[in-house]
């Protein structure tokens, strides 16, 4: 533990890259180059655990293992709006089901366990999100203490009810909750509590959490199998940070889904921006929109990480956009045509689902990767309620036509109007490709074959998209 | 009045607004870094306002201001929003053609 080090952000920031450092257990630096490219696969590879020994520590703690449930309903409706012959049967995995409520505990589980091998006595998580329940759930379960740093009010006071929510859950879990209000120095807070207690840093970005997924894209795959005797054709995933995207996709791949195609899918918040006080409180959803989706997956590396292990343009095969009213009315679909009430942020990909599905034939499979508990605050209910009481107009129209974030709330007319929007990738990749050069400071002409490999990969392309990018 | 052992809230301004250097929106800039958590008071008592330290919930003892003693949840599933009877009546309307 440091003593008597000085305490102030300037002080704290500068000793930022020590305290990851001793609050990860690993050092990042053997998997740089020295120039743009790291060997991602070594840095996965590094936590040196295998898919069997995950689902070992997932199944003691129950995590994982979770129902793929048919939406038989949600599909005849679909199908109601597709031409004959069309509307995929849409499948949905339940991870509602897992310890704390979300796949998150596929992530949490595992961070949890290696905190414990290395003789961590407490972890420590910066999320507003179901990661922190996560963390909590798994702290409790193998003996750590667990600390979570949330951004959660704006400067009044005044809470998002669904992050409001998630604290309450930390808590009843046994956790420490630290609240902060908007603002990107929540980093600083995490470094200075990292360095305080000498707790592991259960980053949701580590090589560790990333792995813990790739169990949720091995089960799709075998749950398929055995039930409908083949692989899924589709896998949308809500994105975010992308470590689900990430980590489904390479557990699909590690079970051979050689031609299952893996769609991101967000809520389209374009026009608030994310560390702005005033639009904290105008969004109607705290996680799966593209206020995070965009930017983590055009600069993985920003995070509490050296090295983010969630980098999911290297497995997208296509970006989709939904509006907030859509995925809210969509979550009020599942609960009243399923009988599913689940949390509603989680339901992104579902609504995106219901509109692809439209395009892919009726034998076509269509897997949803996720679903999320619900509870008071994280509802549409209080959701609409709050976003109504901030003066955010309400209203049943076309979303593609009328939504604008922090201003309305379209609810599609009819499901006729939830209508996914292709998002453009390959501009995503050539952003992601621009700020990875630049970044790394090299000059064009000191890019090596192997940056250029790299490259390529980072956003599943080939190299003459690289070089025709960077108008080499 | 909070005696001590009593679980409280405090609070904390982490930075004010002039010591924000970052990359930040104006709104946000002109704000100070505010901070909440819970413990036990350490304090032999105190009241709403007063300087206290609290043992966390991770064992952790955090100084700050006393804000709240005995706190509770307040958050709910908010007022009632017609729409959703409106999205309930009409979904089922169209999948079972009013038919059950």
């Amino acid at each position: 533990m440091a003593v008597n080090l000085p305490k102030d952000y300037d002080s704290v920031m500068a000793r930022g890259n020590d305290i990851m450092k001793e609050a990860l257990g690993l050092d990042y630096t053997p998997f740089e180059s020295g120039s743009v490219a790291f060997d991602y696969e070594a840095l996965m590879k590094s936590t040196n655990y295998t898919l069997d020994e995950i689902n070992r520590i997932q199944s003691r703690t129950g995590v994982g293992n979770t129902p793929l449930l048919e939406l038989r309903n949600i599909t005849a409706l679909a199908r109601k709006y597709a031409k004959p012959g069309y509307g995929a049967r849409i499948f949905v995995k339940d991870e509602a089901a897992n310890a704390s409520g979300s796949f998150k505990d596929r992530r949490a589980a595992c961070a949890c366990a290696h905190a414990k091998k290395l003789g961590y006595k407490g972890v420590v998580a910066a999320t507003s999100g179901n990661y922190g329940a996560a963390v909590a759930s798994q702290a409790a379960m193998q003996g750590l203490e667990c600390i979570i740093v949330q951004e959660c009010y704006d400067s009044k006071g005044i809470g998002q009810p669904e992050i409001v929510e998630k604290a309450r859950k930390c808590e009843a879990l046994g956790a420490e909750v630290i609240q902060l209000t908007v603002g990107p120095e929540l980093f600083y807070t995490t470094l200075s509590v990292l360095e305080d207690t000498g707790f592991f840093n259960a980053s949701l970005y580590s090589p560790f959490g990333i792995s813990g997924i790739e169990t949720l894209g091995y089960e799709i795959a075998m749950q398929c199998r055995e039930k409908l005797g083949r692989d899924p054709d589709l896998v949308v995933c809500t994105n975010a940070g992308g470590g689900m995207l990430t980590g489904t996709a390479r557990g699909l791949l590690k079970a051979g889904c050689k031609d299952t195609k893996v769609y991101a899918a967000s809520i389209d918040l374009s026009g608030l921006s994310m560390a702005s006080d005033v639009d904290f409180n105008r969004k109607s959803c705290t996680t799966g929109h593209t206020g995070f989706g965009v930017p983590y997956a055009t600069d993985p590396d920003h995070s509490d990480v050296p090295r983010s292990a969630a980098r999911p343009l290297r497995y997208m095969d296509k970006y989709v956009t939904v509006t907030q009213g859509e995925f809210l009315y969509m979550t009020e679909m599942l609960a009243n045509l399923e009988g599913l009430e689940r949390g509603p942020a989680g339901n992104t990909a579902l609504t995106a689902a219901f509109s692809l599905a439209q395009e892919m034939p009726e034998d076509a499979i269509l897997v949803v990767s996720e679903t999320e508990y619900t509870g008071a605050g994280k509802h549409i209910q209080p959701q609409l309620a709050f976003a109504r009481e901030n003066g955010i107009d309400i209203h049943f129209g076309i979303p593609q036509e009328e939504d604008k974030p922090g201003v309305n709330i379209i609810l599609p007319k009819d499901p006729s109007y939830i209508k996914h929007k292709v998002a453009d990738l390959d501009h995503f990749r050539r952003s992601r490709i621009k700020k990875a050069v630049q970044k790394a400071g090299v000059a064009l002409e000191n890019l090596t074959p192997e940056d250029l490999q790299y490259l390529a990969d980072e956003t599943k392309t080939d190299i003459a998209f690289v070089k025709e990018t960077l108008g080499l | 009045m909070a005696k001590k052992g009593d679980w409280v809230r405090i609070h904390n301004i982490v930075l004010r607004s002039e010591q924000r250097t970052g990359k930040l929106p104006d709104d946000t800039r002109a704000s100070d870094l505010q901070m909440w958590t819970k413990g036990f008071l350490q304090d032999e008592a105190a009241e709403i306002g007063d300087e206290v330290t609290v043992l966390t919930a991770a064992g952790r003892l955090e100084k700050g201001t006393l804000f709240e003693e005995r706190p509770h949840y307040t958050h709910s599933y908010g007022d009632f929003v017609p729409e959703i009877i409106e999205i309930d009546r009409q979904l089922r309307e169209i999948l079972h053609g009013g038919e059950k």
